[in-house]
């Protein structure tokens, strides 16, 4: 009798790579419950058909690639690029939209780098910052905060575009970091006081919050870790505050960088996705912070009002490097920092 | 109470201890065949001291420690001995190896045992003696002869008594410490005499109140040696990580405890000490746990060496048919057996017959996400995941650049991947083909080492030879020159007064001389030329030395011709001589200008045997010529 050898160790944790995937969509769900809510079926529509294009390219092109389909979709990687892309483009954007910037996380930003953790960059910010550069106006479409559209309608404006649609102009609308982008002299205090940008502060904290729970729920469950999040949010709340306190009236406060925009998406769902960002703990520090000082000049010095995508896909080509000099002191060896 | 540091990384699997420490300790009936595998422990092979059909009684030597790293095996019972043959052992390989085996004859007829005197009245190097000849090892898993331990050179200021058994499923040590308490308490004194008496710290995972209980009971409030509850955690009972949990010290890379003067023995080898030392019994058994879904009786059982596992599973009441896998160790750092008739062997301290719901067969790995959760669970606070892929790429420099060798396999990181990526096994291949590419540089150096002092040892004995010849013909040329002196006290322009025909045969001589001094020469310089290298400006040197003093001789020779005519025959002969001394001068300045071609630069060592038989070659030349002023 011959027995089968397997070597150690003969017993494995019950962590998946699909389940983890599947927590972090789960986490995401208040947010777009919450997007629903202040921005209409929007969202929810980029969601649902984001998923279905990307599982059906992921499945395309595995199936190219000559892999087993099933086992490859079962890790959930390409729905939860999805989901995070639905959430992130403008709500009711136009369906090719969706399509270009699905198309190119999975298959451009994703396989044709080798397929899942052989990815430099996160694929979808790639999807993101591709349409965000080829098509600025659709991508500048923000649903007014508190809108209130049919989901017939909605879907009619993903379809068919926007001229089939009466009342345009009442239901998109600037975010608040469009209208602090172009506020020209105005002082932030009088900003603030317009009801415009009240009511889309409002959206945008209750909606950055939904992401925090989100992101505290990976947190808890040991999903993900706490040091890119917390170092982003750290350094974007420092240097917003250095220069709100160099002049409050010329730049917002740190309380709106931290809950306007996708500050909290981003620290808590894009920066932390593991294969593109550092993986030392140390090195997840240093990425997290560059990210949110990286954020924050984009936001105020550069040419878009958001910035989290243009930040992670920089900090991506700097996770190597990072890694490379934060590799933690094994056990027995001298502090490697001279090294 | 000792302060405890935590253990950095490490997991938290399912115990599943319960089912075999809940049972009593009990002992296995005797097997009919016992098998002893020569190499049951880390080190040379054990040397066979009995014959086949030899008869054998219990705690009988019968195969002999080769070397200080090795273990005696003594017949764990009385029997016949059968074979010494190989047969399968108990290795990851499924290799069958040496082994002695014995019928046993259900007799259990001891060797007779004297009566030990009190250890503390015994030697240092007697204790240790005894201890190497009871067969010893670490019972731990390691298997490391425990004497090479002991006797270490290090000051040591703790003992540190390793009963954490942090790998799930194991309870051997616990349900020593429940039985046997008194006995490893025996065996830490035994040791801590050996050592000079340092301080010693027990520790205990907080999993085991029952041995707690029992260790307490017979440490009776001692003040030197502490037991330390540690909490449950794997790999908390490796060694380095156990001295990181109870001293917040990490052994140094590539160094043991003792260099931080800490000295770590686990329980059941202090029990086995403790029976060497105080009864005179040799390492014949151990306890086993014998568990897993399959098990008919899980528990631990007293067993005596070489019992074939598949003996211990019947007398455990296991259905064989059904077996789909057997672990021996745990299932973190345990492997899989391949052939149930290979026996139980002084390391195997736990067998493992689990059915595919407790230990489902491996899941097909997915891809790496680099999620980093197998780099916060890791003892040695290495970088798995990275190393993963350096294994994967056959990087194994770059591997060995991020310390794969500080890898203990304890496998915490391939137990919380959740791409079920069976890391330890990548991380075995790229050991393998890493010590493998090592060794192989390792030998290539060695053997161009050789070479080298061959070379150069074979050239040195050339220029041996020559010099002790030149000495030779110094030597005679100046009892030659003295005699000349003697019988001719005038100086050399008073030549004609001396007999022309002795001088004309000294002057013959002086040519032949030149002649072979010239071969020498030649010889020389293709030596130097076959090690193809040589300092061209000496030889040359050398050379036109020869050359001068070869036309010095011709002259004294045409010189001593015209002052008075000879007889032409030699005359003739001399000349041919002169002229194949010339032809062979022309020679040596072709084969010089040829090396000079191949412009190789001499290494040290060439240019200085080139040097010495320049020197050589002008010494001899000048005496030479001065011999010949004189005449």
């Amino acid at each position: 009798m011959v027995l089968p050898q397997i070597t150690s160790p003969h017993i494995s944790g019950a962590n998946r790579t699909g389940q983890l995937m599947l927590w972090v969509i789960l986490a995401t769900l208040p947010a777009l419950a919450l997007q629903t809510y202040w921005y209409g079926y929007g969202n929810l529509i980029n969601v649902i058909l984001a998923a279905l294009m990307a599982i059906t390219m992921e499945a395309a092109i595995i199936r190219i690639r000559r892999r087993p389909v099933v086992f490859y979709l079962a890790d959930n990687s390409a729905l939860l690029t999805a989901v995070l892309l639905g959430l992130a483009l403008p709500p009711f954007s136009p369906w090719w939209l969706l399509l270009i910037a699905v198309l190119s996380a999975i298959v451009f930003a994703k396989h044709l780098y080798g397929g899942l953790g052989n990815n430099p960059f996160n694929p979808a910010m790639v999807g993101y910052a591709l349409v965000l550069i080829a098509f600025p106006v659709e991508m500048t479409r923000w649903a007014t905060a508190g809108i209130d559209l049919s989901m017939e309608d909605s879907l009619r404006i993903t379809f068919m575009g926007f001229s089939d649609v009466n009342g345009i102009d009442s239901w998109t609308h600037a975010t608040p970091l469009d209208l602090v982008k172009h506020k020209g002299a105005q002082p932030i205090d009088a900003l603030i006081a317009s009801p415009e940008m009240g009511q889309g502060l409002k959206a945008a904290y209750w909606v950055n919050f939904a992401y925090a729970i989100g992101g505290s729920m990976l947190l808890c469950l040991r999903i993900i870790s706490w040091h890119a999040p917390v170092a982003m949010l750290t350094s974007l709340a420092l240097i917003s505050s250095v220069f709100y306190w160099v002049d409050p009236q010329k730049y917002p406060s740190s309380l709106m960088h931290l809950l306007t925009g996708a500050t909290m998406m981003g620290a808590f769902f894009i920066i932390t996705d593991p294969v593109s960002s550092a993986t030392s703990r140390l090195g997840k520090l240093f990425y997290g912070a560059a990210i949110g000082i990286l954020v924050y000049v984009i936001r105020t010095f550069g040419s878009y009002p958001e910035a989290m995508a243009f930040s992670v896909l920089l900090m991506n080509l700097a996770a190597p490097f990072i890694d490379y000099y934060t590799r933690p002191r094994s056990y027995g060896h001298q502090s490697s920092w001279w090294r | 109470m000792t302060d405890i540091f935590l253990l950095q990384g490490g997991i938290h699997p399912p115990q599943h201890k319960l089912q075999s420490s809940s049972q009593p300790l009990r002992t296995l009936p005797l097997p009919s065949q016992l098998i002893l595998p020569l190499g049951q422990h880390v080190g040379a092979l054990a040397t066979p001291e009995v014959a086949v059909g030899d008869l054998v009684l219990k705690g009988q030597l019968i195969a002999s420690a080769n070397g200080t790293i090795s273990a005696s095996i003594h017949a764990p019972t009385s029997g016949r001995i059968r074979a010494i043959e190989q047969r399968p052992i108990t290795h990851p390989s499924g290799m069958s190896g040496p082994c002695i085996v014995i019928d046993t004859d259900a007799q259990e007829r001891w060797l007779d045992i004297t009566e030990p005197v009190d250890y503390r009245q015994r030697s240092k190097a007697d204790l240790l003696a005894c201890i190497h000849q009871a067969g010893i090892t670490g019972l731990g898993g390691s298997s490391f002869p425990t004497t090479v331990k002991l006797s270490t050179e290090a000051s040591i200021t703790t003992l540190i008594v390793n009963a954490a058994e942090c790998e799930p499923y194991i309870t051997a040590d616990d349900c020593l410490l429940r039985y046997h308490s008194a006995q490893v308490v025996d065996g830490i004194d035994i040791v801590l005499h050996l050592l000079g008496y340092p301080h010693c710290l027990i520790a205990i995972e907080d999993n085991k109140p029952e041995a707690i209980a029992a260790l307490r009971a017979a440490l009776q409030n001692r003040t030197d040696i502490d037991v330390v509850v540690i909490p449950t955690k794997y790999p908390s009972g490796g060694e380095k990580q156990l001295v990181q949990i109870l001293t917040g010290q990490e052994v140094p890379h590539g160094g043991i405890p003792a260099d931080l003067g800490i000295l770590c023995q686990n329980v059941g080898t202090l029990g086995a000490v403790a029976d060497a030392i105080l009864q005179g019994y040799p390492l014949i058994s151990r306890i086993t746990t014998v568990t897993g879904s399959y098990v008919g009786q899980p528990g631990n059982y007293r067993v005596l060496l070489g019992t074939p596992i598949e003996h211990l599973l019947t007398a455990t009441e296991t259905p064989l048919d059904n077996i789909e896998r057997l672990i021996i160790g745990g299932p973190m750092m345990g492997f899989s057996l391949q052939n149930i008739q290979a026996p139980v062997i002084k390391s195997s301290n736990c067998v493992l017959v689990p059915d595919t719901q407790e230990l489902p067969w491996p899941d097909p790995a997915q891809d790496c996400i680099r999620c980093g959760h197998c780099e916060q669970v890791c003892p040695a606070k290495l970088l798995p995941q990275q190393l993963y892929w350096f294994a994967k790429a056959h990087e194994f420099e770059k591997a060995r650049q991020y310390n794969l060798m500080d890898c203990i396999e304890c496998g915490a990181c391939a137990w919380v991947c959740p791409s079920k990526i069976p890391l330890v096994q990548y991380y075995r291949f790229a050991k393998g083909r890493s010590q493998a590419k090592l060794v192989e540089k390792y030998r290539s150096d060695h053997a161009r080492q050789r070479f080298e002092v061959r070379e150069q040892r074979f050239l040195q004995a050339k220029v041996d030879k020559i010099n002790r010849r030149q000495a030779r013909i110094t030597t005679a040329a100046h009892q030659q020159a003295e005699k000349t002196n003697h019988s001719q006290p005038l100086s050399s322009d008073k030549l004609p007064s001396v007999n022309p025909v002795l001088q004309l045969k000294q002057l013959k001589t002086a040519v032949a001389l030149a002649q072979t001094k010239l071969k020498k020469a030649t010889q020389a310089l293709s030596d130097a030329e076959s090690m193809q290298s040589l300092s061209r400006s000496k030889l040359a040197t050398t050379v036109a030395a020869l050359q001068a003093g070869l036309a010095q001789a011709e002259k004294q020779f045409q010189h001593q011709q015209q002052t008075m005519g000879l007889d032409p025959e030699r005359e003739k002969s001399l000349k041919i001589a002169a002229v194949k001394a010339q032809a062979e001068v022309r020679q040596l300045q072709r084969t010089l200008d040829d090396v000079e071609e191949s412009g190789r630069t001499a290494s040290t060592e060439q240019l200085a045997t080139a040097k010495t038989l320049a020197k050589v070659a002008r010494k001899q030349l000048d005496i030479y010529l001065q011999g010949d002023h004189k005449t």
